[in-house]
């Protein structure tokens, strides 16, 4: 199952690190990543693939959402259906 | 070459976070007709056990859909068979034991309203209609997640001024039940003119008699993100208005078309309809009227406003239809007073009135919509603003609806407060000269010539 992983925050050190070691422990593969820094703030967009993680879907939203909450960032994970639903005919 | 575009996922982002977008409710139509019995107990045991089967993964389905998407997805609601045709059955004069068992099952499922304590007297009333009806007052005052409508007129059958009048007196009474909360039973209860069977909106909405044993119907919605298309266009005609509003409601179709079939699949329900409606919230932000001043507007209910409303409410079904594979409900623009931070601004001003709202009403969903007025209305004021509005509907072959709120014990200068999505609204005041000899002839209005259309 894809999903689009977004982190957008106040750039600090190891948030790629910290973030794709969470993927890694829970077995979510990363296919594609791309990032910028405006103006101090990061903005980080993976595309990753779900479907072999060890936990439910919405618990890892959950987790990711925490661990941002927990460095003051906004990190979210969504089913990548949406953004196609929204933006694809 | 990356395998995503990345400005349109932060824009959907920024929709869900910024401009309040979300899917309005997911609404679980279920068929009561097979829970007729001539025991009023059995009936209502029959009512409870089918909606709790029926309903009873309906709230974590959507819980669980929010989080795997990231879309709020505000209401989980419940719609069923208008009860006079169930409780017809039944040997009893008394229907408030039918709207306790809904609230009961509405309770046990988790879902925050329950719709469908109704009656379709479009053309005449049978004794369960008249038995129905004469329980709403109690049923909105002692139960708290019962929604009830009554329709009273369409464009293939007239209005049924005999109900009317009923609805007028029914309506006085259930502000006087509740009067301790500002007359909050009023805010259940809409009278219909032309109903649709699939509306997933609250207060009006229930579950036809047309419509499969169970069905998943969603409602979109979305003025902020419409409102803020339009900020990029300022200044630019009507057609690039038009044209953003059209790319606006595809996408927030989209992802309400999604959800729908999502949902339909989870929980192994037959998908019904997607609901293309603008349905504001009292949040800021959230507003149908901020979106008409952004068109050019100083305040909501100036001269230009129903112009405004026209091009708004008609963009966003043509943008809206392509995204679904089938649209029902309502689909159009709400302009319900008490739960749109702009229109209540407006109308405190006196910029929008009463008589501005029935004109706007004429070209979008669904009609006067959460309007206090002064709690000393008569009851045949009330029934001929009911009449006003059911004609409007009746002769425009569309939806039309009345939910009035006559504030006890308030006049005109006071608001109301009901508080969450209901908000909060100024008293408005209504024409003080008498309708009372016209409420006093009932019969029928005939319905209207669908040919010579001038």
């Amino acid at each position: 199952m894809r999903a689009i992983v977004t982190v957008i925050g106040k750039d600090t050190v190891g948030i790629i690190a910290a973030v794709c070691s969470l993927l890694s422990r829970h077995k979510v593969n990363v296919l594609d990543i791309s990032q910028t820094v405006l103006q101090e703030y990061f903005t980080m967009i993976m595309l990753v693939d779900a479907g072999e993680s060890d936990l439910p879907f919405a618990d890892l939203a959950e987790l990711l959402k925490q661990k941002g909450e927990a460095q003051g960032l906004d990190i979210r994970m969504q089913r990548e259906d949406i953004f196609n639903a929204m933006h694809r005919i | 070459m990356p395998m995503f575009n990345k400005s349109e996922i932060l824009d959907t982002i920024r929709m869900i976070d910024q401009q309040h977008l979300d899917v309005r409710t997911i609404t679980m139509g279920i068929s009561l007709l097979d829970c007729c019995d001539a025991d009023a107990k059995t009936a209502c045991g029959k009512i409870y056990d089918k909606i709790v089967r029926s309903a009873q993964d309906l709230v974590k389905t959507g819980e669980d859909i929010e989080r795997e998407f990231g879309i709020p997805i505000v209401n989980k609601r419940v719609s069923v068979t208008p009860m006079a045709l169930v409780a017809g059955a039944s040997d009893t004069e008394d229907y408030l034991p039918f709207a306790q068992a809904m609230d009961e099952a509405a309770k046990a499922v988790g879902v925050n309203f329950i719709g469908g304590f109704s009656a379709l007297v479009q053309k005449g009333m049978t004794p369960a209609d008249r038995r129905l009806i004469a329980a709403i007052p109690q049923a909105l005052a002692q139960t708290d997640l019962v929604c009830s409508s009554v329709n009273v007129g369409s464009t293939k059958a007239g209005i049924n001024m005999d109900a009317v009048a009923l609805m007028g007196r029914t309506v006085k009474e259930a502000a006087q039940l509740t009067a301790d909360r500002d007359g909050f039973g009023c805010a259940k209860l809409v009278v219909f003119c032309n109903a649709v069977e699939d509306n997933p909106f609250m207060a009006g909405a229930f579950h036809g008699v047309g419509e499969g044993d169970r069905v998943i119907n969603v409602g979109v919605s979305g003025p902020g993100v419409v409102h803020h298309a339009l900020q990029a266009v300022k200044g630019q005609s009507f057609d690039v208005v038009a044209e953003t509003v059209k790319k606006t409601a595809f996408r927030v179709t989209r992802m309400g078309q999604l959800v729908a079939q999502e949902a339909s699949r989870r929980l192994d329900v037959p998908f019904g309809i997607v609901d293309l409606s603008l349905a504001p919230t009292p949040a800021v932000g959230d507003s149908v009227a901020r979106i008409l001043e952004e068109m050019g507007l100083e305040t909501c209910g100036t001269h230009g406003t129903t112009a405004a409303l026209a091009l708004l409410n008609d963009a966003v079904k043509k943008g809206g239809v392509m995204a679904s594979s089938s649209v029902g409900g309502l689909s159009g623009a709400f302009i319900p007073v008490s739960e749109d931070e702009g229109m209540i601004a407006a109308a405190q001003s006196g910029a929008l009135t009463l008589d501005k709202l029935e004109a706007m009403t004429c070209v979008c969903s669904v009609g006067l919509d959460m309007i206090a007025v002064p709690g000393d209305t008569p009851a045949e004021t009330i029934a001929a603003i009911i009449a006003d509005e059911a004609a409007i509907g009746m002769v425009n072959s569309k939806t039309t609806a009345v939910r009035l709120i006559p504030a006890p014990g308030k006049g005109v200068g006071d608001s109301v407060e009901f508080g969450g999505l209901l908000g909060s609204a100024p008293v408005m005041p209504v024409h003080a000269p008498s309708s009372a000899d016209f409420i006093a002839r009932g019969g029928r209005i005939p319905a209207p010539l669908q040919s010579l259309k001038n």
